[in-house]
């Protein structure tokens, strides 16, 4: 953020409003607890809570996707409450709809029931039926009536059980949702979020264990984030709510119980913009989401072999932030996109033939991408291990990147 | 309507003052009524001694027409006049003010019993979207606006209404001269404009998709007659006449169509996405049947704002088998949402006849436990009084769906002859007996509101705006190329793109490209 801030004003000069809004973190929303934080992706933090020592980059080399190592006696002494990646995103969906009062959910289960994932448990008797709306099960159907309620000035947030039912809503997500600001000449903005979990669980089968970021990807007018922390899942569900995009947030089945310690002001990150987990010299990662994790075991390994990678979270699967992207490819020569998504026409290919496009004078090696395989998940455990990228193909990778 | 025609908006009718005479002003609260009495009393002085009514002075409210062809004459009809006549008088033209807003032309008329409102008329022609925001204009905006001095007309429809678990409204309608003459105005101009996208579509300057509307309009215009801007439309792909009913002029509708900068979706979206969000109009959408669902939304978003107003949500026979319709159907049931689904059955869904594709062609008793309600669609009156008793009841009891019985009498499309699925005899038959804009002239006819004379007058100014709005959508340029990318994203959150650097993050990038420095 901060880089492209500074790149911003060397090029044009010229101070955007809606940076601003990052940039002067002096200015504090009503209603709030606090003042709002900016934190730049690289971890330094501006305004004038500078002074604290905040843990801004939470996921440390030795988090592990099963469960955190914090030791909870210690917990009064940091700043910052500890929490798991569920109860950040209640918390980034309740402070909004305390904040704006347009905002609501719609979803199966997602009022009385306290949500599937347990997102939205608690909000149905604070807000309301009418604010937090259990829909029957019809996703075509209250995706489109989201879209039409985002037509006249509310901010639904939509949540699919599970991202694989959304298909059902493919033609309102893509023809309404995407293309309406543009085929009405501006007329319309649709400010809707469209959450669920998708990616591959456990040994859930096929159909629930679908990765639907390729299937969105070319959708125009559409953006996309993908959250992978706790800190991360607020900040973004935060933004995605506040933006007059239509924005689809991924998360994941298997993330849902990480626990992170998390600052206890109001924050909001910039949707398009990626984050620098490790920063690194030898080669560049590019990954979100769960797989963020197997890289990071995979970097655990890779240093102790002597390698120093760097490992950026994309977030943004669209549009892609090449400028950190870049930066990173103009130090280290050496790019490797490790995803979830499919190997046929996945992020990882878009994001391939981005670089290739940008940076190909930067590059030494070619770049490696490794994907799920273009297959059904199955439903047998040691099968299911084997559709998605393990740690170890990772190591591989690398080392075969970096002869 | 929620507009008055043009013939209405006489805003000297009753504020300009005579030689020599005193007139009361008319004031908010007055009843006009009181005042033609009181101004017939004024004028007349041996009728000082008590107020008539209109009808004892032998009078008979007439359509105006404001045009350069009512000239230099004397010996004009009466019915050339507007307003309310005593037959000793004759129209005198005094010059034509033209200008736009309409132009204004100013009639006075000589006569010896000097009736008030038939004195110095300035007739302000208005077109079909200005309504001015003029504060002496008296419309029904005004809360105090009273129609007065104009009878009712009590119709009956056609046909009477059939309810499904709903007592259907009474079969007689009110209604005005004036919105009588409007509503064939109305559905004249959006006839001929239809027809004239015919001919452009034909000689290429409108490509591909035009879906029209001709043979439907009394739906259009029946439920813009009863309801407010406020209350919401969306309907799917034949949308070119509700944008004009909704307040959509002319000029943008051609532009659009042909894909030029001044539509009303700047030409980006082209026949099947208009849309004119003041004037809550929501599209205009390609996909059958997908528009329920946003109609749905939309009702929603009426209720939670508590806007106390209401969505029609227009489909056709064919969208009425698509699943999501039913699924928006039992939500807003269950929400208690103000949705009105309105099923334009037009009996063909493009190429295949309802029979064919429902097992059911009852489509207003497909919401089984949502009343519905059958109205003859071809006739504006119906409509109208299918749309204000749906919208009472939408906004006390929830959703509805009103079946129009309607036709069309192009086919599907523009690429669709239409004749293959049915037979020529059919459409000329409806053309015949059931074509909305016959059923006015006839009604207007039988009210003695206007001769055939002034109806034909009005069919030509009509065609002479059309074809000056094409004219003038023919000069709008194309779409600057750079507007290829503008509206895909709001400027929001992310970093603004600099067109010069093309920097590449940020939503709304022009280019995949960045630039280190």
């Amino acid at each position: 953020m901060a880089a492209s801030l500074q790149s911003a004003v060397f090029l044009s000069n010229r101070i955007d409003p809606h940076r601003r809004l990052f940039a002067s973190p002096a200015r504090s929303l009503p209603g709030t607890k606090g003042s709002i934080l900016v934190v730049r992706s690289d971890g330094r933090i501006s305004g004038r809570l500078s002074g604290r020592n905040l843990i801004t980059n939470a996921v440390a080399v030795e988090c592990c996707f099963t469960k955190a190592d914090t030791p909870t006696s210690s917990t009064d002494s940091k700043p910052g409450h500890e929490l798991l990646l569920f109860e950040a995103l209640r918390e980034g969906l309740e402070e909004e709809m305390d904040r704006d009062p347009r905002v609501c959910v719609m979803g199966e289960d997602v009022g009385h029931y306290g949500g599937s994932y347990k997102v939205t448990k608690g909000l149905a008797p604070k807000y309301g039926d009418l604010r937090v709306l259990d829909t029957p099960i019809a996703e075509n159907s209250f995706t489109g009536m989201g879209i039409g309620a985002a037509m006249t000035g509310l901010r639904p947030v939509i949540e699919g059980m599970n991202m694989g039912f959304l298909l059902l809503a493919y033609n309102q997500i893509s023809n309404n949702c995407g293309m309406l600001h543009y085929t009405s000449g501006g007329q319309f903005k649709i400010p809707v979020v469209i959450r669920g979990p998708g990616g591959v669980g456990r040994q859930l089968g096929a159909e629930h264990s679908q990765r639907l970021e390729s299937y969105f990807q070319s959708i125009p007018g559409l953006q996309m984030v993908a959250c992978s922390t706790p800190y991360n899942a607020k900040g973004l569900m935060k933004a995605a709510i506040r933006s007059d995009n239509p924005v689809v947030l991924f998360e994941h089945v298997l993330l849902y119980n990480l626990k992170e310690r998390i600052p206890d002001e109001e924050y909001v990150l910039c949707l398009e913009e990626a984050e620098m987990v490790r920063p690194g010299e030898h080669v560049t990662i590019l990954t979100y989401s769960r797989m963020r994790y197997h890289v990071m075991q995979a970097a655990k390994t890779l240093v102790n072999k002597g390698y120093d990678p760097e490992v950026i979270d994309i977030r943004s699967l669209k549009p892609f932030d090449l400028y950190t992207i870049g930066n990173s490819v103009k130090k280290t020569h050496r790019v490797l996109i490790v995803e979830e998504c499919m190997r046929t026409g996945g992020i990882g290919s878009s994001l391939r033939a981005a670089i290739i496009d940008n940076f190909w004078d930067y590059l030494d090696a070619p770049i490696m991408c490794l994907s799920s395989q273009d297959v059904p998940t199955p439903y047998a455990g040691t099968l299911e291990e084997w559709t998605v990228v393990q740690p170890a193909q990772i190591v591989a990778a690398v080392e075969q990147l970096c002869q | 309507m929620s507009r008055l025609p043009w013939y209405m908006y006489r805003k000297e009718w009753y504020t300009s003052v005579p030689d020599g005479l005193q007139r009361p002003r008319l004031t908010q609260k007055s009843n006009s009524d009181d005042l033609l009495q009181r101004e017939v009393s004024f004028n007349c002085p041996d009728l000082l001694r008590r107020n008539l009514t209109v009808a004892e002075l032998g009078l008979s409210p007439v359509a105006g027409r404001a045009g350069p062809r009512r000239s230099q004459g004397t010996g004009s009809s009466p019915s050339d006049r507007g307003g309310f006549l005593h037959e000793s008088q004759t129209p005198r033209a005094v010059g034509d003010t033209g200008g736009r807003r309409g132009g204004v032309r100013a009639l006075k008329f000589v006569g010896e019993v000097v009736l008030e409102p038939c004195r110095g008329i300035a007739v302000e022609f208005l077109s079909l979207t200005d309504r001015g925001d003029d504060p002496e204009m008296f419309g029904p905006e005004d809360p105090n606006w009273k129609f007065g001095s104009e009878p009712t007309i009590t119709v009956e429809t056609s046909v009477p209404f059939t309810g499904h678990k709903i007592d259907p409204p009474s079969r007689s309608v009110e209604t005005t001269p004036s919105e009588l003459l409007s509503f064939f105005r109305e559905m004249s101009l959006m006839r001929r404009m239809e027809i004239a996208a015919d001919s452009l579509y034909k000689s290429k300057l409108i490509r591909g998709f035009c879906h029209l509307y001709d043979g439907q309009e009394a739906v259009a215009i029946g439920l813009e007659t009863s309801i407010t801007k406020k209350d919401a439309i969306i309907t799917a792909y034949r949308d070119h006449c509700i944008y004009l009913a909704r307040g959509g002029t002319l000029v943008e509708a051609f532009s659009e169509l042909m894909g030029r900068r001044a539509g009303c979706s700047k030409g980006k979206g082209g026949s099947m996405h208009f849309y004119k969000k003041d004037s809550g109009f929501f599209g205009g959408h390609g996909i059958v049947g997908a528009q329920v669902p946003l109609g749905c939304g939309l009702a929603f978003a009426q209720k939670y704002l508590k806007e106390g107003t209401v969505t029609f949500s227009l489909y056709g026979d064919g969208a009425a088998n698509q699943g999501q319709l039913f699924e928006a159907l039992n939500i807003s049931a269950l929400w208690d949402l103000p949705a009105i689904l309105v099923c334009e059955n037009n009996h063909y869904g493009m190429g295949t006849a309802e029979w064919r594709a429902a097992k059911s062609p009852a489509y207003y008793k497909r919401g089984d436990y949502v009343p519905g309600l059958k109205v003859d669609g071809m006739d504006v009156l119906a409509v109208k009084q299918a749309a204000k008793f749906a919208k009472e009841y939408a906004l006390k009891n929830g959703p509805m769906i009103l079946e129009m019985d309607t036709y069309r009498y192009h086919g599907h499309s523009m690429s669709d002859p239409g004749s293959t699925y049915r037979t020529r005899d059919e459409i000329s038959g409806v053309r015949q007996e059931r074509d909305p804009i016959e059923r006015v002239r006839k009604l207007i006819f039988s009210h003695e509101l206007a001769t055939a004379s002034e109806l034909k007058d009005i069919e030509k100014e009509v065609r002479k705006e059309v074809d000056d709005a094409i004219a003038e959508a023919k000069e709008s340029p194309m779409p600057d190329p750079s507007e290829l990318f503008t509206n895909v994203f709001v400027k929001g959150f992310g970093v603004e793109v600099s067109r010069n650097t093309c920097m590449s993050f940020g939503a709304d990038r022009k280019e995949v490209k960045a630039i280190l420095p």
